[in-house]
């Protein structure tokens, strides 16, 4: 079993979990992502590790409280302990010689851009980050964000926190002021990805995105998640989930997640209600 | 005196009207009486075909002798010597192409029902009250075990046995492999397959879920700081294969491997279930084997009204087994033969529509020795479907091979073997699918059993 030794809020509906998985911890990378189960009769869910300490043999994963699967996931408290948890799986992100990069997070997706945007740092590597979210009452991972990188602009759609707009709009202007990137890393709701992804491409600035789509085993097995990418079948599970950002067919990725959005609704329906009786 | 009936006594089966539409056994097996009537019919003859058949060479003549006797615990002794999972096997070998194909018997009639009685003794075993299991001395060596399907598990109880401190290590959250994630509950109940994986934890195995070996330990870590002397592969085949057509990324197109996963692994046809499944109309099913049939079958029965098995040959040619292929039509699936497709279409919303094919029909003898297929020109036509099944193989996963040196494989990904299973690394041996690409449980089996002995031998003349 896989214990919770930390649970806090981080905002309204994302929480993080320290949980202990010292096997996982130990090999982890940044970009790198576990399945887990909450419960027993739970669904596999793919989420991305947020960090990893080998001391304490924990992997840390942060997640929105979108569905069912979260939503049980999230009643689950320090003490307890998760039904499965298997990882790392996918490649890590490939970060080797890169000088200086932008790293662009959009709402949860924040949480997989964090350690990359620290281990960037820690390699040497000069470091923008731009992040977007819904509102101030979304914003996650500030001081984290901070303390790794050396330019931090912080958007928000309404403009209750930092300035108001969309991610793009920054990264555009940084580009056009001169700024030199390496490459432009991506990671948040795939409609971000696509506009950053047609934001960088006429400047030709590589771009990475890591793509999260449906997935069960995450080892290959079942090709659920299977994406096209400079017109191939490829699965995120073994062969992404980093992609070169020009190459993904984002449009048919979104149909594709779309895909059980009927089923999902109900069952978390279903899942609110279950909740609400045991409350009452 | 024997019994010269000709024919098999039959199994009692579900009607197929019901059955279509619930997930419980099909075949509900022997009686007593009906086991000792068709056991009855076996010859006992000197020359024991059916055993040489058998890819365990299961002593066959002698544990259906026993059946004879009454003496159902005589009879599992006899077939548990050689086989590790005989409540599965009776369910699922293709009985037909080896120990029946042979049986003398078969030559002026049906063979005897030798999966059939297998299948009732296994049974017979595991409803008795659970007896003390005699555990081996520990001969203080350490094997490790990758995958717990039915050639990891055959390997595992066979060197448990023989006193081997045996670690299964398994991806899944849940031991079993292909026998829990594709073969589905209606066709091999999972608390059959669950026992058998008893049997062996109570025999000291130890089994380790969530263990993606070759991300989360490598080959070289169990072999160096974990200790383990030896390791068997059994990996499986468990990359699926798409044709490559057109629309094969539309929603509603499933692996065969994805949509059985989400039914039996994930119990996605239970009403609470949190794992979700379209639930179709019309389904295609793509390819001929007994994955083929196993996903037209379980689409039947989460509800759609038609399911169609498009295979590119003649019936004849149908892999799957001959049991399987009678149940999904008396269930009511189509067999469209002579049928390729070639383009999957899909609504504004990018969901399935139809499917175009085109006939085919047989031309000369390929290099497998099958008539090939070869397109009928302008034969074209549309099928209206809301979901595609692709069941047309699969391959064994990169996974291991790409982080183990000195690990050979061919080219299109089956590990490389000599024939004790030894593969080009020292201390490794690998079987079943991962192996020979997708086979059956059986064979698979064989293969576990041919690398326990090899292990065995292996660390044996390395200790002396």
């Amino acid at each position: 079993m896989y214990k919770i030794v930390e649970k806090r809020p981080l905002s309204r509906n994302i929480t993080l979990m320290q949980i202990e998985a010292p096997l996982v911890a130990k090999k982890a990378e940044p970009g790198q992502f576990v399945i887990l189960r909450a419960t027993r009769d739970g669904e596999r869910i793919p989420l991305t590790i947020s960090g990893t300490d080998t001391q304490r043999g924990t992997v840390c994963i942060i997640f929105q409280i979108v569905g069912a699967t979260t939503r049980q996931l999230n009643t689950l408290e320090e003490g307890d302990s998760l039904a499965d948890f298997a990882g790392p799986l996918g490649k890590p992100t490939e970060l080797d010689g890169l000088k200086k990069v932008c790293v662009v997070g959009g709402g949860v997706g924040c949480a997989i851009a964090m350690p990359i945007a620290q281990k960037l740092h820690k390699m040497g590597c000069e470091v923008h980050s731009i992040v977007g979210f819904r509102n101030r009452d979304f914003v996650i991972l500030e001081e984290e964000f901070t303390a790794c990188s050396d330019k931090y602009i912080l958007m928000t759609d309404d403009g209750s926190y930092g300035e108001k707009g969309v991610v793009t709009a920054p990264l555009k202007a940084l580009i056009e002021a001169g700024e030199q990137y390496d490459m432009v890393i991506a990671i948040g709701p795939l409609i971000m990805m696509k506009f950053v992804v047609e934001t960088t491409r006429p400047f030709g600035i590589p771009t990475t995105v890591s793509m999260n789509p449906i997935m069960i085993d995450g080892t290959g097995m079942c090709g659920g998640c299977r994406l096209t990418v400079g017109g191939e079948t490829k699965f995120a599970c073994v062969d992404g989930p980093d992609f070169d950002g020009f190459k993904v067919d984002f449009d048919e990725a979104m149909k594709r997640t779309a895909m059980y959005r009927k089923f999902e609704r109900h069952a978390y329906e279903a899942a609110c209600n279950l909740l609400n009786k045991e409350v009452q | 005196m024997p019994n010269m009936n000709p024919r098999k006594t039959p199994m009692p089966s579900q009607d197929p009207k019901v059955r279509a539409h619930n997930f419980l056994e099909v075949s509900q097996g022997y009686t007593e009486e009906m086991a000792q009537e068709e056991a009855a019919r076996c010859l006992n003859c000197k020359h024991r075909p059916c055993v040489s058949g058998c890819p365990v060479h299961i002593q066959i003549p002698d544990f259906i002798q026993q059946v004879v006797k009454g003496d159902y615990s005589a009879a599992y002794d006899i077939i548990a010597d050689a086989s590790n999972l005989p409540a599965v096997c009776g369910r699922v070998c293709p009985q037909e192409n080896q120990c029946e194909k042979v049986c003398v018997r078969g030559i002026k009639g049906e063979p005897v029902g030798i999966g059939r009685l297998e299948r009732f003794v296994a049974d017979w075993h595991n409803n008795q009250p659970k007896q003390q299991v005699k555990l081996p001395a520990p001969n203080g060596h350490k094997v490790a075990v990758i995958g717990s399907g039915p050639s990891g598990l055959t390997c595992a109880g066979d060197l448990a046995k023989k006193g081997y401190e045996v670690t299964v290590f398994e991806a899944l959250h849940l031991a079993g492999g292909v026998l829990v994630y594709g073969i589905p509950e209606f066709r091999l109940p999972k608390d059959i397959v669950q026992k058998e994986v008893d049997n062996l934890t109570a025999m000291g195995v130890k089994i380790e879920t969530n263990m993606v070996i070759g991300k989360v330990l490598s080959i070289d870590e169990l072999m160096g700081e974990y200790g383990f002397e030896a390791v068997f592969i059994g990996s499986g085949a468990g990359l699926p294969r798409f044709i490559g057509i057109p629309g094969e990324n539309l929603c509603g197109v499933y692996s065969a491997n994805e949509f059985l996963t989400r039914t039996n692994l994930m119990k996605a046809y239970k009403h609470n279930a949190l794992t979700p499944i379209m639930h179709a109309k019309k389904v295609a099913v793509v390819g001929g084997g007994n994955v083929a049939m196993d996903a037209a079958r379980s689409a039947l029965r989460i509800g759609a009204e038609k399911v169609f098995i498009m295979y590119r040959r003649s019936e004849e040619e149908l892999p799957a087994r001959r049991e399987e292929v009678h149940h999904a039509k008396e269930e009511g699936v189509e067999f469209m033969m002579l049928t390729n497709p070639v383009e999957i279409l899909g609504n504004e919303e990018d969901f399935v529509k139809a499917v175009r094919c085109e006939r085919m029909e047989l031309g000369e003898p390929d290099a497998s020795g099958r008539r090939r297929p070869v397109r009928v020109p302008d034969s074209v036509f549309t099928l209206e479907v809301d979901c595609v099944i692709m069941a047309i193989g699969t391959s064994p996963n990169p996974l291991i091979k790409s982080t183990t040196e000195g690990l050979e494989t061919q080219k299109w990904g089956g590990i490389i073997v000599d024939e004790t299973t030894a593969t080009t690394r020292e201390g490794v041996f690998a079987g079943g699918d991962a192996v020979t690409g997708a086979a059956t449980v059986i064979l698979a089996m064989g293969e576990g059993k041919e690398a326990a002995r090899s292990i065995d031998k292996y660390i044996t003349e390395k200790n002396t």
